[in-house]
């Protein structure tokens, strides 16, 4: 490059200028390289969409979609839920009473209990959910309201919670543990499901509590504080949460694994639901070991619920829900309707395109007069 | 070289004022508009500066007088190794995106309204900041380099210590310094040239690296240093230099020396070496710094890059205020939602509690709102937006259709941000000369004194060129020859060089080994077709009889003094410098004379001999010496009027046998020598006498050596006129001319084709060859230099055989004809005048109906006393510091009146290759062409016709006025007759008539004023091409300006020359071309080419490119910045607005940042809508662009409505989806996430109209980035990014089938309608381009055919509506 000129071109960065006079200063001359890229020739695919090239997908999309919508509708279909609401705002409820008389606090549970029937046998694995509406987990300053290093075991959260979790972070000048809004709003209530036996016999039934949180949760991401097995010891120094009535690591005293912040209920309270109605899995009914038997068969059933968990003051409701899965998870006829309406549609549009196609089609083709 | 300055100072200055009014009028006024302008600045750092020898006598001065002198280290680096990071941050934040992500950091820094991580939200602004810093780096890094490697260049610098001048590096030269450089070497710092080893006290500059042109400028030593002659010598030097204060001006000096004796000189520009160029053909220089580093002229006029704002993106900040209105709604519906939310919320068990009112908490979330949805505001598109622009200048860069084989040269793009706005273009502003045409002038025909001698053969040699152009016969090597013996000279120049110091020589050296035939100078001029010019027979004829001396027998001796005198002022009235290839160029010696008078016998003896000697053979002696000699002194004693018949000395010997006419000639033999007589008083008198009692024993004891002399051709050189240091005989072909302007060099050509050669020119010397007379030096007084107020320039010199002061004066007729009208008288040379007169203005006249450029030849001889009288005055012109171009005009105003006319010339300037079809190409792109020309009408309109803009059927409209009045009322009336017309054709579509507008200067100059102004813009917005002739470089300025303002649209000029320096930089779009006019359009353009019909495939192909690509990529943008952030937004509804997200936090930045940012940038770059090829063919493809079809409000409006459809479906699929379920926050964030990816990638599929393996590569690239960043992601964050840990969600959700039949069904359902509206817009109303995009689909017979289809129907069309023509250009929507 010509040297010493400190005039506007060298300033611009364009090397190609400042060469521009003078003396390249070589023998290659400036003539560009005649590539495919640099010369924009690059071989290329020119889709134009017009009628005649568009409405072969639009078909094959209806074609493929209707028959997906109609398997996911009847999959959907096929699967059994039952829901009940023992929330209690009725007088006629039997829960009204436990949901008018509300303390944190109070030592006497009050319970009530919610006689439904099943119209129908539940096979195989059935899940037992809790439901609660208008409940907006998913608020910001709630779900930021966590420290997630405590709740995977480290000790200095432990004993110093992130300041997310204010205002719950101390009480009584001790770290709480596990701190912030979400465990302190830890959903509360018992579930107890009953078989009526036609004989009129009551038979609790099996309700297990082990595998309702992600695996990567419950042995990844929540960890007690280690070190030591006695919990108690561990969360010797800390405070529970203020409206816990017993700390953590009373959460289930009879089973050390499930005991703690891997306790299994809280694990699945922690993980914040997407939309305020949400469910969240409390327990599975596993299928019975014969296969005889419906895991839930039809006839009368008893929820007894330990009513704790205040949701009326913000008119929340609060259901009990039991389903079966299949592939595609839970019941939602919504996306079997809306894949054979989206195909329906599409091919519709494909019959429209079809016929715009013999009409101007052939115009394009032919003739080249402008119009 | 002055005058080009000259212009292009005026244009700069036009450029940079907002007075436009000032320029308008006199010259006088606008001197004086902006003095005060330049003394504002001065004062600020004292008016004067004075400048003291540092280790000269007085040296004690020294440190007070420099005290504020800046050194010569220079620094043009922005930062320092400290100060990078706080300047550069510094200079960021002067952006305004970056000022908005900065708010937005801080934003998120207050804890209220935080929404994310506080360092989330930086990621953006830091990974821009430090693109751009690194950017900023590396090109102060190169730049410390470049600077670090130039202040540590040798200078010899004379030092006080050692007493004799040693090597310094050039940071420590100082003001007062005196440096010596020897040939070759750079100059350090503008220095004043005190002494020169030339014995003229001259030397040779080459400004390329300042200019870029190549050719060299003469300087000259301070006059009247008392040590002149002797070596230099720094301790003698006692005078101060009192200058001004530095500034940019490159063209202007002031200033005065002041000697112990309290003389004074003036100083200017030419005492000035200016930094960085590099001295030529002088063996040594010595001068003394006045300027150095950053204050020399070259250093402040470094300006940086150019900076314009194009079209499209005045367009886009409209809508990126659109998006912020958008986003404060979205804000403000947040803000409002949560109040309300809040309002009927109580106890709730979620609610953290706090003592903040509802409307507070509304108050905050919009904030967080703002930080939450910030996205919406596409700052990248910003970035992304330069990035895709460097991209489109790589490749118009890098078109090899761009290359231009013989210069080397490639398109150049100065301007780095107005790519798109060449796809807009609706008027092109295109000067003529050098733009339209070659700018190789070549000498065609000629009037002198009234006859006319039309060159047939010359013209026929004309058209033999031109079809070996046609026929493409490779001109390269009849250039080759030219250029070798070039290099030879440069070769020659090289092997004597003695320090090699400079990188800058190395380079040059390189290039002079190399035999590249492609190596043409820029300011030649001299290709063989200029050179050779075939004489006219009649006129060599004429000449002949300079000669023979029968020919003095007839009475066609004042004929031939005009001829003779044309020829000589064809041959010195230019600023041509002469070099040949055997010698250093410019060292063609002036014959030993002494500087001031012919004084002593031997010189007046020698110079009779010279032109007395070759004749003899052909007469008696005796006669022939006298009758030849003296009838030339006639020739040149013409024009003295009084002097003819008072011719005191009776003819003692000159009685030549015939009749009187040529006594009559002799006569006037004495009143020459008295002239002469009386400058050298009594003494030179008897000389004389005595000289021509030698001179005539002379010839009788020569007389066989005559014979001998005669022999060699009559213009060959004459061995006794050599001049006594030029050893190396050059040959006669082997002179090169270097010209400012080509017309120049044409004339001296030509000339020299008669015989009238110039040799060689010193500083105050010319060496002129006559016919039949041999060399002749000729005293060179002054120089006034062309200007475009003037329009003409002239020599003073003192007539080499006359003695008489005499004026030679070469101008446009225009000018020319005026100054010669003035002359009034009844006697017979007046008689003669009005004829001539007559007679060229008719030969003019029909010049430029060939198209021909025209210039007027004058003359005028001065009396001494009237010379003396107008020397004071000029003296003192040039000497006044204060107001100095205002008395030179004055001066040169006061010189050049009653001329006497001696002809004119008709130059040839041919069209370049391709101008018609280029010119017919763009028109049919609904591009308008203007020609804006300084020639006159006639030749305007001929090019105008041979370069069809104007066509046969076109009505030309002519306004020509004198006054205001008359120009007012002639636009009336020819708007009333354009109208009329456009009635009868029953066609009203405006412009699209076939009138064409001629304007004249004048005329312009009445309808540029305020109330005329709309009058005239609107009959010449119905005009299909309008031509302005006779226009200064401000009017083409003003013109442009109109246009631009009043009609709002996007214009272009084009030019090659300094006079179309204004306009370029006023229109939207500046384009130089690299011509032969020197650098100054190529230098103030946006883009510089090397042909007009480059612009055909620079607008047609790659501004349509450009421009739509640019488009989409932006509207894609707002596209995938709205479509995603609405996302967010309608999940505000499900969340309290509680400024909550249903995606971590990261994938959030990234999602913009990272996963879609690279599919729009191929996509701007690379997409192409229609091919080259078919654009090319198909100019009406263009008229897209130009109405912005491509990015209309409504186009944008439209964009955003599915941006929103595509968002609400995005959304709420997914939502019904999981309405319900036990599906988190993240789990639901995951396939509305990874949906919105597969849509926005598959709408840019759609839009798209080339799909290479590039675009699949990036594509793809993108959706598996971001499915295995996410996946990683789940897996290894185990407790990073607190709140939306996403921990196993992505793994999970991917393994569940719910997940990929959501991001199915969305996809498909939301990009349905736009699949669909494409769909059926192109089947029912297909647009031009796709059709030619379909027809580039069918094989290519099909495709020929369809092609001519197609211009056939539009050729059809339009000989519906004769003559109204381009009425089918308009776009069917």
């Amino acid at each position: 490059m010509m040297a010493s000129s400190y005039n506007a071109k060298e300033d611009d960065g364009h090397p190609s200028v400042a060469t521009g006079h003078g003396g390249a200063g070589t023998v290659k001359n400036k003539k560009p390289d005649n590539t495919a890229f640099k010369q924009q020739r690059l071989p290329a695919w020119q889709p134009i969409l017009t009628a005649g090239t568009v409405l072969p997908a639009f078909f094959v999309i209806g074609l493929i979609f209707i028959p997906i919508g109609i398997g996911l509708f009847v999959t959907s279909n096929n699967i059994k839920e039952f829901e009940i609401d023992y929330t209690g705002v009725d007088i006629s409820s039997p829960c009204f009473n436990c949901s008018q008389n509300y303390i944190w606090n109070s030592t006497t549970p009050c319970t009530c209990t919610l006689p439904f029937k099943l119209e129908q046998p539940f096979e195989s694995n059935v899940f037992m959910y809790y439901g609660l509406s208008n409940f907006y987990q998913n608020h910001r300053r709630y779900v930021k309201s966590r420290d997630d290093s405590q709740l995977n075991g480290d000790q200095t959260s432990l004993k110093n919670p992130s300041k997310e979790c204010e205002p719950y972070r101390t009480s009584d000048n001790r770290p709480i543990a596990p701190c912030g809004a979400i465990a302190n709003s830890l959903f509360n209530d018992t579930l107890e499901l009953f078989y009526i036996d036609p004989n009129g016999s009551k038979n609790a039934i099996p309700l297990v509590k082990k595998g309702i949180a992600w695996w990567t949760d419950k042995n990844v991401k929540f960890r007690n504080p280690g070190g030591n097995d006695n919990l108690t010891v561990v969360f010797k120094d800390t405070s529970k949460p203020v409206n816990w009535r017993k700390p953590v690591y009373e959460l289930d005293p009879l089973d050390s694994g499930n005991n703690g912040f891997i306790n299994e209920d809280f694990i699945v309270w922690m993980r914040t639901a997407a939309l305020p109605t949400f469910r969240k899995l409390y327990r599975i009914i596993q299928k019975k070991t014969n296969n005889m038997t419906p895991t839930l068969p039809r006839g009368d059933y008893i929820l007894e619920v330990t009513y704790n968990y205040p949701v009326r003051s913000f008119e929340g409701r609060k259901r009990m829900i039991l389903s079966t899965i299949s592939w595609m998870g839970g019941k939602n006829p919504f996306l079997g309707i809306a894949y054979i309406t989206v195909g329906s549609v599409c091919f519709f549009l494909g019959i429209v395109l079809l016929i715009i196609h013999h009409k101007y089609g052939n115009r394009n083709n032919s003739a080249d007069i402008p119009n | 070289m002055e005058q080009i300055h000259w212009v292009r100072h005026r244009c700069r200055r036009l450029a940079s004022s907002r007075s436009v009014r000032g320029f308008y009028s006199a010259p006088s006024s606008q001197h004086s508009e902006r003095s005060p302008e330049l003394h504002s600045t001065q004062q600020l750092s004292g008016k004067r500066r004075t400048v003291v020898a540092r280790h000269g006598p007085r040296q004690h001065e020294y440190h007070s007088v420099s005290k504020g002198c800046q050194g010569n280290s220079i620094r043009t680096t922005k930062y320092s190794l400290l100060t990078f990071i706080p300047m550069n941050l510094f200079q960021q934040f002067h952006r305004l995106a970056n000022l908005y992500f900065l708010f937005l950091v801080m934003l998120n820094w207050v804890p209220v309204v935080e929404a994310f991580q506080k360092e989330i939200t930086m990621i953006p602004l830091v990974v821009v900041l430090i693109i751009i810093a690194i950017k900023d780096a590396l090109e102060d890094y190169r730049r410390y380099r470049f600077d670090r490697r130039i202040n540590n260049n040798i200078a010899t610098v004379y030092s006080g210590k050692y007493q004799r001048y040693v090597d310094q590096h050039w940071k420590d030269v100082c003001v007062g310094d005196f440096v010596r450089l020897s040939f070759n070497e750079i100059i350090p710092a503008d220095m004043l040239l005190l002494y020169s080893s030339d014995p003229h006290g001259v030397c040779y500059i080459e400004t390329a690296n300042l200019d870029g042109e190549t050719n060299l400028k003469q300087r000259q030593v301070v006059r009247d240093l008392p040590q002149q002659g002797s070596e230099f010598t720094p301790e003698n030097f006692h005078s101060h230099i009192e200058c001004e204060s530095p500034n940019n001006d490159l063209i202007r000096f002031r200033g005065y020396m002041e000697h112990p004796n309290k003389k004074r000189v003036g100083l200017h520009n030419n005492n000035l070496l200016l930094r960085s160029c590099t001295i030529r053909n002088t063996e040594t220089v010595i001068g003394i710094v006045v300027y150095a580093g950053h204050e020399t002229k070259a250093m402040m006029n470094n300006s940086g890059p150019r900076y314009k704002r194009s079209k499209l993106e005045r367009r886009l900040n409209v809508d990126v205020l659109w998006s912020v209105v958008l986003l404060v709604i979205m804000c403000l519906t947040g803000a409002v939602g949560h109040a309300l939310w809040l309002w009927n919320l109580k106890d709730a068990l979620f609610q953290i509690p706090d003592t903040v009112s509802p409307a507070l908490a509304g108050f905050y979330m919009f904030w967080t709102m703002i930080i939450v949805l910030q996205v919406l505001i596409p700052i990248s598109l910003y970035v992304s937006i330069e990035v895709v622009k460097l991209c489109q200048i790589f490749f118009i860069q890098n078109d090899k259709d761009f290359y231009d084989e013989n210069l080397d040269s490639r398109i150049e793009c100065r301007a780095l941000n107005i790519t798109e706005d060449l796809g807009q273009i609706q008027y092109v502003f295109s000067d003529k000369t050098g733009t339209l045409t070659e700018n190789k002038m070549v000498f065609c025909r000629c009037t002198i004194a009234g006859v006319e001698y039309p060159h047939e053969e010359n013209a026929r040699r004309l058209e033999v060129y031109e079809q070996e152009e046609v026929e493409a016969v490779d001109r390269s090597h009849t250039l080759k020859s030219h250029t070798s013996a070039k290099s030879l000279s440069c070769k020659s120049l090289s092997c004597n060089r003695s320090s090699v110091s400079l990188h800058t020589l190395t380079g040059d050296a390189e290039d002079e080994e190399a035999p590249s035939p492609n190596v043409l100078p820029h300011n030649a001029f001299s290709s063989p077709m200029e050179k050779d010019v075939v004489p006219d027979p009649l006129l060599l004829q004429k000449l002949n009889c300079l000669y023979s001396p029968l020919f003095l027998l007839r009475d066609a001796s004042l004929e031939l003094t005009y001829i003779v005198d044309f020829f000589m002022a064809l041959a010195i009235c230019n600023t041509v410098v002469v070099s040949s290839p055997n010698q250093p160029r410019y060292v063609v010696k002036v014959p030993e004379v002494s500087p001031t008078k012919l004084k002593s016998l031997d010189d007046i003896k020698m110079l009779f001999q010279r032109f007395g000697l070759p004749r003899f053979s052909t007469l008696s002696p005796a006669q022939a010496t006298e009758s030849s000699h003296s009838f030339t002194r006639s020739l040149f004693a013409r024009g003295k009027a009084p002097s003819f018949n008072l011719s005191p000395t009776p003819v003692d010997k000159g009685t030549v046998a015939g009749g009187e006419p040529g006594a009559q000639a002799i006569t006037s033999i004495k009143p020459g020598l008295n002239v002469a007589r009386g400058e050298h008083g009594d003494q030179g008198y008897e000389e004389e006498d005595d000289e021509e009692d030698e001179r005539r024993q002379d010839v009788n004891g020569v007389e066989d050596n005559v014979v001998i002399l005669n022999s060699g051709a009559l213009t060959g050189l004459d061995n006794s006129n050599k001049a006594p240091g030029s050893p190396g005989e050059p040959s006669e072909d082997e002179l090169i001319y270097e010209a400012e302007s080509p017309d120049e060099a044409a004339l001296v050509h030509a000339a020299r084709v008669y015989g009238c050669t110039l040799r060689g020119r010193s500083v105050d010397h010319l060496l002129v060859e006559l016919p039949g007379m041999g060399s002749l030096p000729v005293r060179l007084l002054h120089i006034l230099p062309f200007d475009s107020t003037r329009k003409r320039m002239s020599v003073v010199v003192r007539h080499p055989l006359t003695n008489q002061v005499v004026v030679y004066t070469k101008g446009a007729d225009s000018v020319i004809m005026d100054l010669a009208k003035s002359a009034e008288g009844a006697d017979q040379s007046d008689y003669m005048q009005g004829h001539i007169r007559e007679q060229t203005q008719k030969h003019l006249d029909s010049y430029a109906r060939e198209g021909l450029r025209t210039l007027c030849i004058a003359k005028k001889v001065l009396e001494e006393n009237e010379y003396e009288s107008w020397l004071k005055h000029h003296v003192f012109a040039e000497t006044s510091i204060e107001n100095r171009e205002e008395l030179l005009l004055e001066s040169a105003l006061k010189l050049e009146t009653n001329i006497t006319l001696l002809g004119a010339t008709g130059i040839v300037d041919r069209l370049q290759e391709e101008v018609p079809e280029t010119i017919e190409a763009l028109q049919k792109a609904g591009v308008k062409v203007w020609v804006l020309t300084g020639d006159k009408q006639e030749t305007a309109i001929n090019i105008a016709c041979a370069c069809k803009l104007l066509r046969s059927t076109d009505q030309l409209l002519t306004a020509n006025c004198g006054s205001k009045e008359m120009c007012k009322a002639l636009i009336f009336e020819l708007r009333k007759e354009v109208e009329r017309r456009e009635l009868e054709c029953g066609e009203a579509n405006e412009g699209t008539s076939g009138f064409t507008l001629v304007v004249d200067g004048r005329t312009l100059e009445f309808a540029l004023e305020d109330d005329l102004k709309d009058g005239f813009l609107e009959l010449s917005r119905r005009c299909r091409a309008v031509i302005c002739c006779r226009s200064t470089p401000l009017q083409k300025s003003q013109v442009v300006r109109l246009v631009q303002d009043q009609l709002r649209v996007m214009t272009l000029a084009i030019g090659d020359g300094a006079n179309d320096v204004s306009m370029i930089q006023v229109a939207d779009v500046g384009i130089g071309i690299s011509g032969q006019e020197g650098m100054q359009a190529v230098m103030s353009s946006d883009f510089a080419i090397s042909r007009f019909k480059h612009l055909r495939k620079l607008l047609l192909v790659h501004g349509h490119w450009c421009y739509t690509r640019l488009a989409n990529m932006i509207l894609y943008f707002f596209y995938k910045n709205v479509m995603y952030v609405n996302l967010l937004f309608w999940y505000q509804f499900f969340c309290g607005f509680s400024g909550s997200v249903m995606s971590n936090s990261w994938v959030l930045i990234f999602f913009n940042l990272l996963f879609t940012s690279t599919p729009p940038l191929i996509y701007g770059i690379l997409d192409k809508d229609v091919s080259a090829e078919t654009l090319m063919m198909l100019p009406e493809l263009y008229i897209s662009g130009q109405n912005s079809k491509a990015y209309l409000p409504s186009t944008f409006w439209l964009t955003m409505l599915d941006a929103f459809y595509q968002s609400l479906v995005c959304f709420f699929i997914p939502y019904f989806a999981y309405a319900g379920s036990d599906a988190d926050l993240l789990s639901f964030g995951s396939p509305v996430n990874a949906s919105a990816l597969f849509i926005i990638l598959i709408h840019q599929v759609i839009e798209s109209h080339t799909l290479t393996w590039l675009h699949a590569l990036v594509l793809v690239g993108s959706a598996l980035f971001y499915f295995s960043f996410t996946l990683v992601f789940s897996v290894v964050c185990v407790t990073c990014s607190p709140p939306t840990n996403p921990l196993g969600v992505d793994t999970l959700q991917m393994s569940q089938p719910l997940f990929y039949g959501v991001c199915a069904l969305t996809t498909v359902l939301a990009l349905l309608p736009r699949l669909l509206f494409h769909a059926l817009h192109n089947s029912i109303s297909p647009s031009d381009t796709l059709r030619a995009t379909l027809m580039e689909q069918v094989n290519p017979k099909e495709y020929c055919r369809r092609m001519q289809n197609w211009n056939q129907d539009q050729s059809k069309a339009k000989s519906l509506v004769v003559p109204v023509e381009d009425s089918a250009l308009t776009v069917p929507d």
